[in-house]
């Protein structure tokens, strides 16, 4: 399986993020995505999930399920976490597994990757920053989709979680899925490549 | 299919558990009907004369004033996006979320409606035909109202443009629901074909009003 992108250009607002960025992420790798605030990071990744169309060039999967739009097959985490404040921890998960036609069985172990399972009765109201983070995370481990695209990930969370975040990348690329992740702080994902964004931003 | 369900039931869920939605328009619904007879004074038949028209109307601003949050709360969480990647195309998010706002709206409405009937002296033969006409009305009130909830999703200060794009676009479903609870009162043969008029409005918003708001959305999320 391969993610490629071929000389994708975007604007934003007259103001020219990238031009003719060609890349391609194999399954069981690691793209990181890395510039300076407003390089246009998040917009590549909403490019990939299919939110924003390319103004040029074109996105595609080679290898994946040749029904389903690139988008379909991605978990975007983007920097919002997607939960609602008054169901529980574990009907957050349960709703998203449904949603996306994961195995119900698969979230008990998802929250346990993440740290959740103590809390899984708690509303998703009561918890802080870094747990609501990490109930955003387990929604890539309740439904499988060969693409991981997250959107600074490790915003707010502690060693353990961001320990528990690089478990579960590792497994995901070992059993041949793909990430891409926009982050600052390194993430210690063991067979990465990374992509500078923001030389080439400059006005259209 | 089973994602259409979940998100019906997701919604349905959460209107029960946060409670606000359904008792502000009830509440609202309630309050407007009572004020009315206030300001016209005790003329029973005057009441009775305008007693459909006043319900109806006062439904229509009472299921607006929950219209406007439809999508907000899953833009504002960033469930939307993720809701715009599942297996469900946006049209059927637009469609599941309208039935929810149906379901959680409309029909708690139409079950208040009869009891305000009796505020306003409505004849006793309506009430059957109030309720029917509102059951087949009320789902264009969403669905269509899905489309103008999903223009006015980044709008600042959305509820009242809301308000002005989707009212007129309301006023057949308030014509011939309206016409179908007179003409029954007034026992003549009008009933029928104002109250098939109103289902042919309903079932035509249910398959079109998605689409609509599915562009509407994909715009939004952009």
């Amino acid at each position: 399986m391969k993610l490629v992108a071929d000389r994708l250009a975007c604007v934003r607002g007259g103001r020219t993020l990238f031009a003719g960025l060609s890349f391609a992420v194999e399954g069981g790798e690691a793209l990181l995505l890395l510039g300076p605030n407003g390089a246009g990071k998040t917009t590549l990744i909403r490019m990939i999930v299919g939110l924003l169309r390319p103004d040029e060039g074109r996105i595609g999967l080679d290898g994946g399920d040749a029904e389903l739009s690139v988008g379909e097959q991605c978990h975007c985490i983007g920097h919002l976490n997607a939960l609602k404040p008054s169901l529980t921890v574990e009907e957050n998960a349960r709703f998203w597994c449904c949603y996306l036609g994961g195995r119900p069985e698969r979230i008990a172990t998802a929250l346990a990757a993440f740290g959740l399972a103590h809390l899984r009765d708690s509303p998703a109201a009561y918890l802080s920053a870094g747990q609501k983070r990490r109930l955003g995370l387990a929604r890539v481990l309740v439904a499988h989709r060969p693409i991981w695209l997250l959107d600074e990930p490790a915003v707010s969370l502690d060693n353990t979680a961001q320990d528990m975040l690089t478990t579960a990348v590792a497994r995901h690329a070992a059993a041949g899925g793909l990430v891409v992740a926009a982050t600052h702080a390194p993430l210690g994902f063991a067979k990465s490549r990374e992509l500078h964004l923001g030389s080439m931003a400059r006005p259209a | 299919m089973s994602a259409f369900r979940e998100l019906v039931r997701r919604d349905l869920e959460l209107a029960w558990k946060e409670g606000g939605t359904i008792g502000v328009a009830l509440g609202f619904y309630l309050v407007v009907v009572t004020l009315l007879p206030l300001g016209i004074g005790p003329d029973l038949n005057l009441l009775a004369r305008i007693a459909p028209g006043v319900l109806w109307v006062a439904l229509l601003l009472a299921a607006l004033l929950s219209l406007g949050r439809m999508f907000e709360t899953d833009l504002e969480d960033g469930s939307l996006e993720v809701l715009a990647t599942g297996p469900l195309p946006l049209a059927g998010v637009a469609a599941a979320k309208s039935l929810a706002h149906w379901l959680t709206t409309g029909v708690p409405l139409t079950v208040l409606a009869p009891l305000l009937g009796l505020l306003l002296n409505l004849q006793p033969e309506a009430y059957g035909v109030l309720v029917l006409s509102m059951l087949a009305g009320t789902p264009a009130v969403s669905f269509i109202g899905a489309i103008g909830a999903a223009l006015t999703l980044r709008a600042r200060r959305g509820g009242l443009l809301l308000a002005l794009l989707m009212l007129p676009l309301f006023v057949p479903t308030l014509i011939f629901g309206i016409e179908a609870v007179r003409a029954s009162a007034l026992d003549s043969d009008a009933f029928l074909p104002s109250f098939l008029i109103l289902c042919a409005i309903s079932l035509a918003s249910l398959v079109l009003a998605p689409l609509a708001a599915a562009v509407a959305l994909r715009f939004q999320l952009q």
